[in-house]
């Protein structure tokens, strides 16, 4: 299992070939191992978005938020859900909060909590960590979400956030292997961390505390930017069921607006 | 999984966007605009002192198909040298892979914006026959379009127009070839950095597809018969060109002799229209002229109105004449 936040799929877990494997196609095919393999990244790009919008969107409480996240992650794997995604009808994040807004709809209808039974699928899934970033911008800035119509943006903006966090995770993992360190912290320091917490540390500045030529840190920053922007693509690569579908994306995804 | 402030979103989406030009030559200056399969940025040569237009693609492109038709377009660019059509400068790979061309950077508006304008009808017109000049070029050297409209021509601050976005085109003559390699056509680094398998395909677009854009692509395009396209599917993008800019200037009413000429260049059957650009852009200069134009069976009495239109000064002088003829009849002094 690559991700610490979230734990499903067993020994089907740890790098993917990043070639042209669809999550999306894998989740819905005959093979148990690439199911999974499929169910678990989409798990790991979705769940905390999801989590989110239903605490949001819907205004549940945690503990409703956390069960009808279960609920509907534990149907996607039981029931098939992917395999009713058409990606020539709709966008996967699209279809996803779709199928989440009906959920959530039918369980107020029912005015009941979901209760999973003993066999039921329980994904073990980081919601600590997922209070902990929603109440990063403080209550303040949830009523501004919630009293907002913007939720199809608030969704997406998170489901963005979980791709790119996937990705910066993947850069982290493969700079460490590749012996790159130094790269990945320079991309942290620019492009991750705050701007206020480094005080715009000049080139000169990192080039002195990393003890290499101001040269090597714009070089090493043009590296670190171009295997993320490549790792970020074969994610959402990953997270797509047809190259039409993924141009698209990423398209929306890099603000590229085909005219 | 590691949590991203909005910031750190806005900024990796601002990086992964960023186009990385380590080792080319150029500075990244801009973004210009973006098409179908790639976009193009304003970068800085600073071995020449020069702005150029890069054109690359927006993604990657594993299957090589994107690859191909960008090498395609270049190669095609570079064939028909005009000075109504941007010359390429260079083609190559960046580091990331994406293979790009550079060419001129025009510096202008796109005919949709400039048809805005308060240009006189006249003064469109004008500016279409130069529109018509490098397709007729094209023509001639066996390149059709296949994809005119107002955003694939620029117009610059002295009235120049260029024919842009040919990644579409297709050869259909001899003069201008297409089935060479990539790596012939000297971009053998770019193909390598790539890890591309693919080569500038000899056989254009399979029968039944369509490219172009509706509303200014001919009936055959729009059905797919690629086969069968020839520069007359270009005439009759010419001929809603034309359309598009008579309306504008005439808030939707178009006189009736040029109605004709874009009818004849649009019309349903390719045989029933001009069999040239030069054709048209005569019959366009006919117009504006006030002479007879091919499209068009004026009757006598039309014919009369026309040529006294033509000729106003000499009418009036004549209609002076006459008048004063007749007063002089008439006039007795007693």
């Amino acid at each position: 299992m690559a991700d610490e936040d979230s734990n499903f799929g067993g020994a089907g877990g740890g790098r993917f070939p990043l070639t042209r494997w669809s999550a999306v196609l894998a989740a819905r095919g005959d093979d148990p191992a690439e199911r999974a393999r499929g169910l678990d990244l989409l798990v790991r790009a979705y769940w905390k978005p999801v989590y989110k919008y239903i605490r949001i969107r819907w205004n549940k409480p945690r503990e409703d938020a956390q069960d009808l996240t279960q609920e509907f992650f534990a149907r996607a794997i039981e029931k098939g859900f992917f395999d009713r995604f058409d990606p020539a009808k709709a966008r996967l994040r699209t279809f996803v909060r779709v199928c989440v807004d009906g959920m959530a709809a039918n369980e107020a209808k029912a005015a009941g909590r979901l209760k999973r039974g003993g066999d039921a699928v329980l994904l073990s899934l980081d919601f600590d960590a997922a209070e902990t970033e929603l109440g990063r911008g403080g209550p303040a800035a949830v009523r501004e979400i919630a009293s907002t119509d913007s939720m199809e943006e608030f969704f997406e903006k998170e489901w963005v956030r979980s791709l790119f966090s996937l990705a910066v995770d993947t850069m982290r993992k493969e700079c460490e292997q590749r012996g790159k360190q130094i790269h990945f912290r320079l991309f942290e320091i620019y492009d991750l961390e705050d701007r206020d917490a480094v005080g715009r540390a000049s080139y000169e500045d990192l080039a002195r505390e990393f003890g290499i030529a101001v040269t090597d840190v714009t070089n090493y920053l043009s590296f670190a930017r171009r295997e993320f922007r490549r790792i970020a693509l074969e994610k959402l690569r990953e997270m797509c069921a047809s190259e039409d579908e993924f141009r698209r994306e990423a398209r929306a995804i890099f603000g590229i607006d085909p005219a | 999984m590691s949590w991203l402030s909005d910031d750190a979103v806005a900024r990796l989406r601002d990086a992964a966007a960023e186009l990385d030009l380590s080792g080319t030559p150029y500075r990244f200056v801009g973004a210009l605009g973006r098409g179908g399969m790639g976009a193009v940025f304003l970068v800085e040569d600073p071995r020449l002192g020069r702005r150029v237009a890069m054109k690359v693609l927006d993604l990657p492109d594993r299957a090589g198909d994107l690859e191909a038709r960008l090498l395609r377009e270049a190669r095609v660019l570079a064939q028909i040298e005009h000075p109504g059509i941007v010359p390429v400068h260079e083609v190559g790979a960046l580091a990331d892979g994406r293979v790009f061309y550079t060419m001129k950077y025009v510096e202008g508006r796109r005919l949709d914006e400039w048809a805005a304008t308060s240009a006189s009808l006249a003064e469109r017109l004008r500016l279409f026959e130069k529109i018509c000049e490098p397709v007729a070029f094209a023509h001639s050297r066996g390149v059709l379009h296949r994809d005119l409209k107002p955003p694939n021509v620029m117009v610059g601050p002295f009235g120049e127009v260029l024919v842009m976005d040919w990644g579409v085109a297709k050869i259909v003559g001899g003069a201008v070839t297409e089935s060479v390699s990539a790596r012939d056509a000297g971009v053998a680094s770019a193909i390598a950095a790539s890890d591309s398998k693919s080569s500038v395909p000899a056989a254009d677009t399979a029968h039944g597809s369509v490219l172009g854009t509706p509303g200014f692509m001919a009936p055959e395009q729009a059905r797919g018969e690629v086969g069968l396209l020839d520069s007359r599917a270009d005439i009759y993008s010419l001929g809603a060109i034309l359309k598009f800019l008579a309306a504008l200037a005439g808030g939707g009413k178009i006189p009736r002799r040029l109605a004709a000429i874009i009818g004849k260049a649009m019309a349903e059957e390719p045989q029933a229209r001009y069999a040239s650009a030069q054709a048209l852009a005569y019959d366009v200069e006919g117009y504006l002229d006030g002479l007879p134009v091919s499209a068009y069976a004026e009757g006598i009495f039309e014919r009369a109105v026309r040529v006294a239109s033509r000729n106003r000064v000499a009418v009036v002088l004549v209609l002076a004449y006459l008048a004063m003829r007749i007063i002089l009849i008439f006039w007795r002094p007693r």
